[in-house]
């Protein structure tokens, strides 16, 4: 009886929990350009997370190319003036 | 105008404002600390290196504590500073040790509630996320509910952050 009980409690439990999980990977899917036009339950839950780690990888090749870019752009400009410019345009 | 300005923008505490202001102020610093007449190897590869850096500083400072990747990540760039002005590894090995034992105990929790139900995508599952808490600062020490919702919002600020650098790099080759 009471083993009974405490199993149905865990599976409560781990059906809160698989929901949860689910409704954050649907979100997540809804952030990887890849998968956001697809349904949630056309692809796999490992699916958006291969996806999500390739994603992670290709932004922080980005960021090294940027940051590339930019230590050889720093030399060559007035940075004063571009400043201004860039602020402006970003902000308003 | 253009596509990338939404009205949150015009705050100016919103993230993009705050990453933008910060990293320009670092940009403007590295900038004025050595001439850069030269342009050896080695001297090209330093600048990149503190840019990427003084990126990663100024988001994860935009952000504060307030997530716990942009706490790990403070956490990791203050250590690598102080090992390189000291040798004071032995408290970022204690914790790293911590953190590599809880990681082992919740994945092997994890691997086991995955193998009682049959499938592969279970274990493929499982082996993905393990690749996306290396991927995700903090994510090893994280449960699944956290290293989703935390890997969500670094995904959001990476994208801003690249947004603003390459915005960056387009006025400085104007």
């Amino acid at each position: 009886m009471s083993s009974r009980r405490s199993r149905s409690r865990q599976s409560d439990v781990s059906r809160i929990t698989d929901h949860q999980i689910t409704d954050l990977i649907s979100k997540l899917q809804q952030l990887i350009p890849e998968l956001r036009g697809r349904r949630s339950d056309e692809v796999s839950a490992s699916k958006v997370l291969q996806e999500t780690c390739n994603y992670i990888r290709s932004l922080h090749r980005e960021v090294d190319d940027l940051s590339d870019r930019l230590s050889q752009l720093l030399a060559s400009t007035d940075t004063d003036s571009a400043q201004a410019a860039i602020i402006r345009s970003l902000l308003m | 105008m253009s596509p990338m300005n939404n009205p949150q923008d015009l705050n100016p505490s919103s993230l993009k404002s705050r990453f933008t202001t910060r990293f320009l102020r670092a940009l403007t610093k590295i900038n004025g600390q050595k001439p850069i007449s030269s342009s050896s190897p080695r001297e090209m590869f330093q600048r990149y290196r503190r840019i990427k850096v003084a990126a990663d500083k100024s988001m994860a400072w935009s952000v504060r504590s307030r997530r716990t990747w942009s706490r790990a990540m403070l956490w990791k760039l203050r250590s690598r500073y102080s090992c390189r002005q000291a040798s004071s590894s032995r408290r970022s090995s204690v914790r790293t040790s911590t953190i590599i034992k809880s990681r082992q105990a919740k994945t092997s929790h994890e691997k086991e509630n995955k193998n009682t139900t049959t499938g592969q995508d279970e274990v493929g599952f499982v082996v993905q996320a393990d690749k996306l808490r290396k991927l995700v600062p903090g994510g090893e020490a994280m449960d699944l509910c956290n290293l989703l919702g935390e890997t969500a919002h670094y995904i959001k600020c990476l994208t801003t952050q690249v947004q603003v650098m390459r915005k960056i790099a387009h006025f400085y080759s104007l």
